[in-house]
């Protein structure tokens, strides 16, 4: 079964990984995702309909604890790695108008 | 007499102890060796010389004072840069984290540096974990040192690289589908994964969470122990640590296999799988049957839905990881852009390799509404069914043995592009990251072109001890082989460095690298780093601005 992918959900699935792709970084993304679709789709010869999802190996549970605050201050070693900052907190283009 | 370069971690880790070899001596001829081979093989993105050396200083008066008294005490060591160490970038081998420099060290390193060891570096790596060959690194491929045509493997190649050259005693890598072990297998050395939630992956970047863990590269199964006992712990930072009851694992360094019930896939030994490779495994598994383990072939099933399965589940969990590199808080933005959200699409695009967008891309498409019932939950289940198979297996036998790569290491450039073919080479390793194994890759031999070749030792989840007593069981049975490049950087070091491994002379190549001891005075009080970034080595200036710049 050979999977085709279209241009429209290209776009979709570039807005979802927030990607700006070039017109050929379009096209040989579509092109891998078809050959990539194809070899996936292997999978569809198993029969899981008796198979539970598992996304994890061991049974783990979230792990709580007290809502206590256990690190200290880091805001300067923090901000040192942000791009831009301005008065102690990351600085990011107008969002509201 | 055998330069230290040849000794293995825990030699080095006695003699240090007995005094005969002082920490900053072994971090020195260390230091020496990169300089004669990392032009070659780029396995290192980052070297710090000056933290090396003041680290080296310090834990050698912990030793002399008897606060450090561990058998890796004063043994230097390089570490993959997906791993924060605070002080030394973390780049990931990625332009969107050229600049990060974690606030805090990484579990893992914690502990390692609680064992005393010295950190040399970080290392090479394919782009955020994601390649089998360390070619998709944006600082330069790495190259094989056993023939620097041929990659070193991935995605821990600079690791593996590192530990074959005689760059470093040991390393540390991540695996999350055979990023530890088919480097290991490619390069000639010994790595093992451990059981998922054995190694704390707090301070890890990263990939696919469920699958990702960090592990040990060493000269051989001793080692490889050794360090796996220093890092394994329980970890509240790592809401997927696993306490476990049994973490003395170098208790299982027995050459005995007697009654060991091992298990061959003939799914393992098909189509696909190189004759050199098949030949030298059975010869590998003869050994152990030899000294008395249980032998048999049996089939696995379900091998060919692993890699399907893989590339579906890593690609969606890398998606939604990586979304975090959005250029806010850390790392690269775009220079120019409109609002906010552009700001995102241009810093990420600008700043992500294509291999990595490529798999953002397929995991974002199979989350995506519609999709995921048809892929991701699809996946999901067959990892459950490939789950099964292992247990089943596990019924039978304490240990499953086969290749851990179809072929020795490819020629550089010959796999990019291909990247379905690539992944096509995790073939054996894969599945083990789905089930939550423990695995490792042992040299058992080399190819007629001289390239290393790896037996891979799978074991049941917590049963590394297994592993563990097989690996060292074979390795009894015959003696480390390094590569030629290897031996020849320790010969050259020793002709041009003196007694106390200090450079005698301008021996900085051309300004690649920044020079210790008399020189350092000239790079200003900070402390200065060697960073390399691709082809050249370029000196980060240190923040008074003295520092010198040099090929980018």
């Amino acid at each position: 079964m050979a999977n085709a992918i279209s241009r429209e959900t290209i776009e979709y699935v570039g807005i979802l990984a927030k990607l700006e792709l070039s017109p050929e970084e379009k096209e040989a993304a579509r092109k891998d995702m078809e050959r990539m679709l194809d070899y996936i789709d292997k999978l569809n010869e198993l029969d899981t309909s008796q198979a539970e999802p598992m996304s994890h190996v061991f049974p783990v549970n979230n792990v709580f604890r007290e809502d206590v605050v256990t690190n200290g201050n880091e805001r300067e070693k923090i901000l040192k790695n942000a791009p831009e900052q301005k008065a102690g907190a990351f600085k990011v283009p107008k969002t509201v108008e | 007499m055998r330069s230290i370069l040849e000794l293995t971690a825990l030699e080095l880790g006695r003699r240090i102890k007995k005094k005969e070899i002082g920490v900053e001596e072994a971090a020195k001829t260390a230091l020496a060796q990169m300089r004669v081979l990392e032009p070659e093989l780029n396995c290192y993105v980052t070297v710090d010389e000056r933290m090396v050396l003041d680290q080296a200083q310090k834990v050698q008066k912990k030793i002399d004072d008897g606060e450090l008294t561990g058998p890796l005490a004063g043994v230097p060591a390089a570490i993959k840069d997906n791993l924060c160490i605070e002080g030394l970038p973390a780049t990931c081998s990625s332009r969107i984290l050229e600049n990060f420099m974690p606030s805090y060290t990484a579990e893992a390193v914690v502990r390692l540096l609680d064992g005393g060891a010295v950190i040399l570096g970080k290392t090479n790596m394919d782009e955020f974990a994601m390649g089998s060959t360390t070619e998709t690194s944006a600082f330069g491929a790495t190259k094989n040192p056993w023939n620097p045509e041929h990659v070193p493997g991935g995605s821990s190649g600079g690791s593996c690289g590192a530990v074959a050259a005689n760059e470093c005693f040991y390393a540390l890598g991540s695996d999350t589908g055979g990023s530890i072990r088919q480097p290991s297998s490619f390069c000639g050395v010994t790595g093992i994964k451990p059981t998922y939630g054995t190694v704390s992956r707090y301070g890890l970047i990263a990939y696919g969470s469920s699958l990702d863990q960090i592990g040990p590269v060493g000269k051989n199964v001793e080692d490889c122990t050794a360090v796996l006992e220093l890092i394994s712990s329980y970890d509240k930072k790592d809401s997927t640590s696993i306490a476990r009851r049994d973490y003395d694992f170098t208790s299982a360094l027995v050459d005995d296999v007697r009654g060991m019930r091992i298990g061959i896939p003939k799914d393992y030994l098909g189509a696909g799988l190189d004759g050199q490779v098949k030949e030298a495994i059975l010869k590998a598994a003869g050994v152990l049957e030899k000294k008395g383990a249980l032998v048999e072939e049996f089939d696995l099933s379900l091998t060919e839905y692993a890699i399907p399965a893989y590339y579906v589940i890593a690609s969606a969990e890398a998606s939604s990881n990586l979304s975090r590199f959005d250029g806010v808080k850390y790392g690269f933005r775009a220079k120019e852009y409109e609002g906010l959200h552009n700001m995102y699409k241009r810093s990420r695009s600008e700043g992500f390799g294509p291999e990595v967008k490529r798999r953002i891309m397929l995991g974002s498409f199979v989350l995506s509404s519609g999709y995921y019932d048809a892929y991701y939950l699809k996946a999901l289940k067959t990892k459950a069914l490939i789950k099964q198979a292992f247990d089943r297996a596990f019924k039978h036998f304490d240990v499953i043995l086969g290749p851990t790569a179809p072929s020795t290491a490819p020629k550089l450039g010959q796999s990019l592009c291909d990247p379905l073919k690539m992944y096509l080479g995790d073939i054996y390793t894969i599945s083990v990251n789905l089930a939550g194994l423990p695995a490792m890759s042992v040299p058992c031999g080399k190819d007629s072109q001289g390239l290393p070749i790896g037996v891979q030792l799978i074991g049941d989840c917590f049963q590394e001890k297994n592993i563990i007593r097989a690996g060292y069981a074979y390795e009894c049975s015959r003696s480390y082989e390094q590569p030629e490049l290897a031996v020849r950087g320790a010969e050259r070091d020793q002709t041009m460095y003196g007694e106390t491994g200090t450079p005698k002379g301008s021996m900085a190549m051309e300004n690649k690298w920044t020079e210790e001891s008399e020189g350092a005075g000239g790079m200003g009080e900070a402390a200065y780093a060697a960073a390399k970034r691709g082809a050249g080595i370029r000196i980060t200036a240190s923040p008074d601005g003295t520092g010198t710049g040099g090929a980018a």
